[in-house]
């Protein structure tokens, strides 16, 4: 899990394939269709293949590799062509480009997990530094809190790109939680296995969010926020979370994308 | 039977445990507070560095010297040996007790002054000698307390962190009779005190090694306290503990590691001892021990030597830095993790010790944040790891089969046909596509209750349609330009 050394980014293309991942699929469409939107809004087409299913990540990490092999597998035929891929997630933008060559290591797809994994780009990172994004708020003065998932932080170290393009809006007012790098305790299967640990780190999240005083916090990942928010929720904290994807074209739009 | 060895009940109970340390206000406190304030230090140590291209260099230096190993061994030993130093090699711990049994009862030593060493506590090296009726007294503060309240290190630095002031005073009062008292400095020196009388008597002192070179035939101990020095140098005896990877070529290369090792695990620029131990007393020399000695002990470690993976374990340098920034090792301490090495570093370290059978709670307690690998100062890809020991712990990749002891001990016949069942789902995008499309379609249907998420969380709510349903509505109402879908 090492984040590259240099990023080469691409020049900005005509189009992308978008990965939607199945949280979103299932629980935030509404995040997809922001993050959609906003690459449209770059003048970029987005092809959706409609057998996109998981990146196989909930299997990888608890060792079933097999299965994830086979699920992964099967995604890696559906980017055909040479566009760049974008992911709504650091965690599943991570797997795919960081562990695919790991779990293809000595199979005959090797080669070909290795030019997918390549071309794997998280939304938020793809429209700051290959879209050079220029975000226009027309929202309301609202005051956010961002926490960053631990695979957008670290493992594909870009725990700058979502301040910044919080940064571009005029009224919007970025303020930090204390231990901003520390994790909110979803780790997927994790929250399962270890409960009460898990408990006790989103309680401390939670916690960190709600004292920065701003009614709302934005997430580069739909865990986070399934965690975060579901804590929240059931304390009545009176915070509450978005992915940054619907946030951002909520600002920019002027809808309200909520998802 | 010396070695560490929990029993099965003792694995299981790591929930129970865990729970525990959760619901204890002032166990989670103090550790919330002492990682917090060992986080600043590393940071404001660290500040003003190009910290990458020194973490980078240690690898490298510990990779360089792992890739030697065996040589660099033969030649530590080879100059050891003619530094007038006796090395002897212990495959595990039960050996290496003896052997050091041995050094004491040949020279009829019955006290042991003891400086910080994990691979004693590994070895369990103090009951061992009680049992044969040789006392052995830790003598870096923190083992002291540990020691004296029975009980083991929860940290591999600070191996009474777990433990505040007010806890240290009343266990010192009752132990030793010394005053009660809030002030560190005064209990401090109360234990210095009885210290001091035990090393003037102590026929052997025992200390670990943080770096052996091989060049030189240098031993290296980084300390604070200097009882790491009293302990090598006062006794007339010096036995030296180590783990066969702590062995690094040349002189030169503890220049970047202790640089590394002091700030990672204190935020110390330097630490106030460093001893560079090369022979015993020489004729005419005033001080010294006039017998030093070496045991090298493998105890596992070999075994994951063979292995391109985990082989990296085999970098550590000890710094503790893993687990000061672990968010689950700072909810819940050291002690629950019920194995010498706790934390990040205990949990890719352990299961090679001692089996996957009996560590199988180790691999999966992490949320894979990354943080450990983030400060690792000789950059183990600690979380890839854990991943790895979860695959063993399943059995779970057919194109690398397991090969870590006790490996697929976790594979439970509903575990893994669950997998399977997700895999038939995910592998099939019309499946997929059916079942999510039907998932949403009757969300009124989903319980409101998902286990232990729902006890502190509400469940997540299935949207009305999935995102492939949106974006098929929005290329079918768009046909006649090709974008959005396909």
């Amino acid at each position: 899990m090492t984040t590259d050394a240099i990023r080469l980014y691409p020049g900005k293309p005509e189009k992308v394939y978008f990965f939607g991942t199945c949280l979103v699929d299932l629980f935030y469409p509404g995040a997809g269709l922001a993050g959609i939107q906003l690459l449209e809004r770059e003048g970029i087409q987005v092809l959706f293949p409609q057998d996109q299913t998981c990146c196989g990540q909930p299997a990888y990490t608890s060792g079933y590799y097999d299965e994830a092999r086979a699920v992964a597998a099967a995604q890696l035929g559906l980017f055909k062509e040479d566009w760049p891929i974008v992911v709504p997630s650091g965690s599943c933008g991570g797997m795919m480009r960081k562990h695919y060559p790991d779990l293809f290591r000595d199979t005959p797809q090797s080669d070909r997990a290795k030019e997918v994994a390549g071309r794997v780009w998280e939304l938020t990172d793809f429209l700051l530094n290959v879209c050079h994004v220029h975000l226009e708020d027309v929202g309301e003065p609202v005051t956010v809190a961002m926490h960053t998932s631990c695979s957008a932080r670290r493992e594909m170290g870009i725990a700058e790109v979502g301040p910044r393009l919080l940064q571009q809006l005029g009224n919007v007012t970025l303020v930090e939680q204390v231990r901003p790098e520390e994790c909110c305790g979803f780790g997927g299967t994790f929250a399962v296995r270890h409960p009460e640990i898990s408990a006790a780190m989103v309680g401390d999240k939670v916690q960190a969010l709600a004292d920065t005083g701003a009614r709302e916090f934005v997430t580069t990942d739909c865990g986070c926020l399934m965690n975060i928010n579901g804590h929240t929720e059931k304390a009545g904290q009176g915070i509450a979370g978005q992915h940054i994807a619907s946030f951002l074209w909520e600002r920019v739009s002027g809808q309200g994308g909520k998802s | 039977m010396n070695q560490h060895n929990p029993t099965a009940s003792q694995v299981q109970s790591f929930h129970p445990r865990a729970r525990e340390a959760l619901q204890n206000d002032q166990l989670r406190g103090n550790f919330r507070r002492a990682m917090d304030g060992l986080m600043g230090k590393r940071k404001a140590a660290f500040e003003g560095w190009d910290l990458e291209s020194l973490r980078t260099l240690g690898a490298a230096v510990r990779q360089r010297a792992l890739a030697r190993l065996p040589d660099l061994l033969e030649q530590l030993e080879s100059q050891l040996t003619s530094n007038g130093i006796q090395v002897h090699w212990a495959t595990d711990a039960d050996e290496a007790c003896r052997i050091i049994r041995d050094i004491c009862v040949a020279r009829e030593a019955r006290t042991v002054i003891k400086g910080k060493s994990m691979v004693s506590e590994e070895m369990e090296l103090n009951h061992y000698l009680e049992a044969e009726g040789i006392e052995a007294l830790e003598s870096d503060l923190g083992e002291y307390i540990v020691q004296m309240a029975e009980q083991t290190p929860s940290h591999i630095i600070m191996p009474a962190i777990h433990m505040n002031t007010d806890e240290i005073s009343e266990l010192l009062h009752r132990k030793t009779g010394t005053d009660r008292s809030h002030d560190v400095n005064y209990l401090t020196a109360s234990a210095r005190q009885q210290l001091r009388e035990k090393f003037m008597n102590a026929d052997v002192g025992v200390s670990g090694v943080n770096f052996a070179v091989a060049e030189t035939g240098t031993l290296c101990l980084v300390e604070n306290e200097g009882n790491g020095r009293m302990t090598t140098t006062v006794p007339p005896c010096h036995i030296a503990v180590t783990g066969i990877e702590k062995v690094v070529p040349s002189l030169a290369d503890v220049a970047p590691l202790l640089a590394l090792l002091t700030r990672s695990a204190t935020g110390q620029h330097l630490t106030t001892y460093f001893n560079m131990i090369s022979r015993p007393r020489q004729p005419g020399e005033p001080d010294g021990p006039e017998a030093v000695h070496l045991v090298l002990v493998d105890n596992g470690r070999s075994g994951i030597y063979q292995d391109d993976e985990l082989i990296d374990t085999l970098r550590c340098i000890r710094c503790g830095a893993c687990m000061n920034h672990c968010p689950v090792y700072t909810r819940v301490g050291g002690h629950v993790y019920g194995t010498t090495y706790p934390g990040p570093i205990g949990s890719i370290l352990m299961p090679h010790l001692l089996g996957l059978d009996e560590t199988r709670h180790m691999p999966t307690a992490s949320s894979l944040c990354g943080a450990c690998g983030e400060v690792c100062p000789v950059k183990i890809p600690i979380p890839d790891l854990l991943v790895r020991l979860r695959r063993e712990s399943v059995d779970g990749d057919s194109v690398h089969p397991g090969v870590v002891k006790g490996h697929g001990v976790k594979r439970g016949r509903w575990e893994s046909l669950a997998w399977r069942g997700w895999q038939w789902m995910h592998a099939n995008p019309g499946l997929y596509r059916t079942g999510t499309r039907m998932a949403a379609r009757f969300r009124a249907l989903q319980p409101a209750s998902a286990g232990a998420w729902t006890r502190v969380r509400t469940a997540p709510r299935l949207a009305p349609k999935t995102l492939h349903q949106l974006m098929k509505q929005r290329a079918d109402s768009n046909s006649s330009d090709n974008g959005g879908s396909r």
